[in-house]
């Protein structure tokens, strides 16, 4: 449900951005002719690539909110998108798990790869992707059960019945979310008992209880105080070791301090995507410059 | 890219702040710059009182110092500059460092002077004094210069100027120690003219110094340690780029 009503905010923010582009965004041109070439900036040759976007387009209705996007991203490293309210950075990280399938106007060209097979051909299983491909949003969204419930909800659906299975499970997701100490003695608890902060680790556990490949993280830190987002930033370095994490923050800070790539978006266009460090020292494009220096242009 | 003005900050405060380190940086460096040319200016012209004046002014050179690295931690800490204002506050704290250096210079020449006033001027050494001075005194200007104005290419004939500075004050050793060899009573007073210039070759190492963060602070490009040739490419490589 949330992921719905999130997917529709998000719409309304992009059209409003692509219709009056003059009022929100005065100053910035989006150089269209100039398609932002990854290959110029970056050193991705000792990199696997997970995910791969090629000439990606996507329009909701007659609205073009992804413009011919490409960009690879690698394995067991995490990847950050940021930019400007509407720039279409939450609904590039939605196409890696197909999530915009549930927005009715939404439609997709071009490719995404993920371990070169395209993710939107016909054939492929959408819940299978998913599980795949397991994501996050802004605000925790525990299940209205138990913490060990909620850990183990993913398996169940699955038919996994023994509960020697189910514990451990349980058990190794819940530490590797950093959470098991702070629950150990409560799991059968309601996971709407805890804080917001332990809620959203609760469903990052969720999420790897599955065994995904891929994480999206949809702003996981942004509803939470600075000591708990500060526990998730640890988290999201603790899981580059087994995972591939793409996020979206708004928090620049956050991106400069969690990723290893970045790429900034602006109203539909990929500006830019490089390695963290030299986006956030010394940027090839001006518009990257003024956004992440916190300028109007 | 265009970084000429660090301006245009959603928040103004922080456009305020940035432009302060800047404005306090070329203050400093003024005192800095006349710190030394005071203090050539009493050795040559063996003036006890300037040379006094500069050693006591030298705390005023630290002074400022402390005041604009606290300005800058405290950018740091509030604003989490990124990209070209980062770049400013780092190539800000490092050339401070090298002004204060500058300032201790200025007053071992003066010390050196006072001491040439007591026992009387040195029999040589004045024309090289002269030569070397005038070349670091405007190597000095033109490194302020180039970060005020973010200016390249006199950033660029800074750090060619060093070269030529080195290349004298290595022949002016070699003239004195000529000297002191046939003329042992004057050994004492020689040497404190190849005290003072040796000091001298350090501020123009310094004056190199600031040039290279101006590079820095343009390009992004740390050139500390390169050879002239390689920063000079780098720098072309930039500027036909625009």
């Amino acid at each position: 449900m949330l992921e719905t009503t999130d997917a529709v905010a998000n719409r309304d923010t992009e059209t409003d951005a692509v219709q009056a582009p003059e009022q929100a965004h005065a100053g910035y041109e989006p150089d269209q002719q100039q398609p932002f070439d990854t290959s110029e900036s970056l050193a991705m040759e000792n990199e696997t690539v997970k995910l791969e976007v090629k000439d990606l387009n996507l329009y909701y209705g007659q609205d073009r909110a992804l413009k011919n996007i490409s960009l690879q991203i690698p394995e067991k490293k995490v990847t950050a998108f940021i930019g400007p309210s509407g720039c279409g950075k939450s609904t590039l990280l939605r196409c890696f798990n197909r999530m915009n399938d549930l927005v009715d106007s939404c439609r997709i060209d071009g490719e995404i790869l993920l371990d070169g097979d395209d993710i939107y051909a016909p054939g492929v299983d959408a819940a299978e992707l998913r599980r795949q491909v397991g994501m996050v949003f802004q605000k925790p969204n525990p299940f209205p059960k138990s913490i060990y419930e909620n850990v183990a909800y993913g398996l169940r659906l699955q038919g996994v019945k023994s509960k020697r299975v189910l514990d451990t499970v349980v058990e190794n997701s819940l530490r590797g979310a950093a959470l098991w100490d702070e629950v150990k003695d409560r799991l059968h608890d309601n996971a709407f008992g805890l804080s917001g902060g332990q809620q959203q680790r609760l469903v990052i556990a969720r999420a790897i209880a599955i065994e995904p490949e891929v994480i999206l993280l949809d702003e996981p830190a942004s509803a939470l105080d600075p000591i708990s987002t500060l526990k998730i930033e640890e988290l999201i370095y603790e899981l580059k070791d087994k995972y591939t994490i793409v996020i979206v923050t708004h928090n620049m800070q956050q991106a400069a301090r969690v990723s290893d790539y970045t790429a900034f978006m602006y109203m539909g266009d990929l500006i830019e995507f490089g390695d963290t460090d030299t986006l956030f020292t010394n940027p090839a494009k001006k518009k990257t410059e003024d956004y992440i220096t916190g300028r109007y242009g | 890219m265009d970084i000429t003005s660090h301006t245009h900050h959603i928040s103004q405060q922080y456009n305020i702040e940035l432009d302060d380190i800047k404005t306090h940086l070329s203050e400093m460096g003024g005192m800095a710059e006349r710190q030394v040319n005071d203090a050539i200016a009493a050795m040559m012209e063996v003036d006890m009182d300037k040379a006094q004046q500069v050693v006591r002014g030298d705390n005023k050179v630290n002074a400022m110092e402390v005041s604009i690295d606290e300005e800058c931690v405290r950018i740091l800490a509030k604003r989490q500059p990124a990209a070209g204002d980062l770049r400013l506050v780092i190539a800000v704290t490092k050339a401070i460092t090298d002004l204060e250096r500058i300032g201790d210079e200025a007053a071992k020449i003066a010390r050196q002077a006072m001491a040439l006033g007591r026992d009387g001027a040195a029999p040589r050494g004045y024309v090289e004094m002269r030569h070397i001075g005038q070349h670091v005194s405007r190597m000095l200007h033109d490194s302020l210069d180039a970060f005020a104005r973010l200016d390249l290419e006199v950033a660029l004939k800074v750090v060619q100027t060093d070269k030529t500075v080195d290349l004298e004050y290595s022949t002016a050793m070699r003239e004195m120690i000529t000297y002191m060899i046939e003329d042992p009573r004057s050994i004492t007073r020689v040497l404190n003219i190849m005290w003072s210039l040796r000091s001298l070759e350090r501020i123009g190492d310094h004056a190199r110094n600031i040039a290279q963060y101006v590079v820095y602070l343009v390009m992004g490009e740390d050139v500390r340690h390169g050879s002239y040739e390689e920063i000079e490419e780098q720098v072309h490589q930039e500027t036909d780029k625009d």
